[in-house]
């Protein structure tokens, strides 16, 4: 009860303009967060008639690939981390990058380098701070990733995967996101990208529905090498929309609690500052009490 | 749609359906040269070029897409066009793409300018076919 009432009374102020702003960031979050799913829904047709096509090629014809083959024996591996370009997002950007610490350890036990690749200014910060290597860095997109973002991040990936030797040539390429399952339930996870496991999809074809004998134009091996580049950049966008919407997703929760501690702040403030209003005022009811007891005293004395 | 002449087109781009609906005939341009596609065509996967896609709706009007490469599957009297970019003739800004041609076509060495000059020159193409 160290404060006065002005001071009790300028800090419920200050929380009152934070809770507004934390609630705006709320609602926004909120609003984003449909547009999000959206964008999500709206890119999954693309993403399924792709993988129909990639696994029609795959099932009819027996052709290598080089994004589809193992290497014998892997050295290195590339990590894509998606994190987010803002804070304020709980502990969102922390968890994608503690489980891309744990995958790091887990490649690295097996005995492979790791480069890595990182979305998101969060991420670019973390590993700058530490003093980490990267080798590329891409910012500036990380609540609305647009395809060309995704075919950027996919040609460089796919490029290092490709290149036999070289400073950055790879054998794997792993990316870490954040999958959104619901508006409470984001988790971090970790796939293996390159090189392709063309049967683990997103959805799989039904397998009742068998798969027409197709004719390849200009040939099957051609088609390929059109159709998993894009593949490819296909997961990784998927990747980063997921991405986004367990930002908002998590954005939207810690502004939430935000708004509730502000809250519970200002109720508690509140509290003291009419406890200490009242001790004043009951001070200065004594003080006016004890002067007119004392002045009745003195009075009495003389009379 | 099964006693008739209809396939069930959709021309998707990577990030929305940019049309979907019954059509009677698909034309596409591929690698090797433009595919018609009719009722009953054998299943086809083919890669397309930068070009314009023409589908022949049931109802109303031909339709025009522009689209930067691609695929497309026809199978079950179900066609697909898949592209990064495909637009339709009536979303196209032609003064944009011309002037994107322009600059584009200027310096002609870079491999990039050429697919950017390509592409524009599809649109351009597209919007022309359709008026």
């Amino acid at each position: 009860m160290a404060l006065s009432v002005r001071e009790y009374r300028a800090r419920i102020r200050s929380t009152e303009s934070m809770k507004k702003i934390t609630r705006a960031m709320e609602l926004i979050a909120a609003s984003r967060i449909i547009k999000a799913q959206q964008r999500a829904q709206s890119a999954a047709p693309y993403a399924r008639e792709l993988t129909r096509a990639v696994s029609a090629v795959a099932t009819y014809s027996n052709v290598d690939h080089p994004l589809t083959r193992e290497p014998e024996d892997p050295k290195r591996a590339a990590v894509l981390i998606v994190t987010s370009d803002r804070g304020l997002a709980g502990a969102y950007s922390s968890s994608v990058l503690k489980e891309a610490e744990r995958l790091a350890e887990k490649l690295r036990s097996e005995g492979k380098e790791i480069d890595t690749y990182i979305c998101g200014r969060k991420g670019e910060a973390y590993y700058k701070f530490r003093g980490r290597p990267v080798v590329q860095t891409w910012t500036g997109f990380s609540d609305q990733p647009s395809y060309d973002a995704a075919h950027e991040i996919g040609k460089a990936l796919i490029e290092a995967f490709l290149a036999e030797d070289g400073e950055h040539a790879v054998d794997e390429v792993h990316v870490v996101f954040t999958r959104f399952r619901s508006m409470l339930v984001q988790e971090p996870t970790d796939v293996r990208l390159l090189p392709l496991e063309v049967v683990e999809g997103e959805e799989r074809p039904d397998s009742a529905e068998v798969l027409p004998l197709y004719e390849f134009e200009p040939s099957p091996e051609a088609v390929l090498d059109g159709l998993l580049p894009q593949y490819v950049q296909s997961r990784i966008f998927f990747a980063l929309l997921q991405a986004a919407a367990s930002e908002l997703a998590a954005r939207q929760k810690a502004m939430k609690s935000a708004t509730d501690n502000a809250d519970e702040l200002i109720k508690k403030y509140t509290r003291i500052a009419n406890q200490a209003r009242q001790a004043g005022i009951t001070q200065e009811i004594s003080e006016i009490v004890g002067g007119v007891n004392a002045l009745a005293d003195a009075n009495a004395g003389n009379e | 749609m099964a006693d008739n002449d209809q396939l069930q087109v959709e021309l998707v781009a990577a990030d929305r359906t940019v049309w979907s609906g019954q059509a009677t005939m698909v034309v596409a341009k591929t690698a090797d040269g433009d595919i018609g596609v009719l009722r009953n065509h054998m299943p086809v996967l083919s890669l397309l070029v930068d070009g314009v896609v023409e589908i022949t709706p049931v109802d109303g009007d031909k339709l025009f897409a522009a689209v930067d490469g691609g695929f497309l599957s026809v199978a079950h009297n179900r066609v697909s066009v898949l592209s990064q970019h495909a637009v339709l003739s009536a979303e196209i800004d032609v003064d944009a793409a011309r002037s994107e041609l322009e600059s584009a076509g200027s310096d002609s060495d870079d491999e990039d300018a050429a697919v950017r000059a390509r592409r524009a020159d599809a649109r351009i193409r597209a919007v022309e076919r359709a008026s």
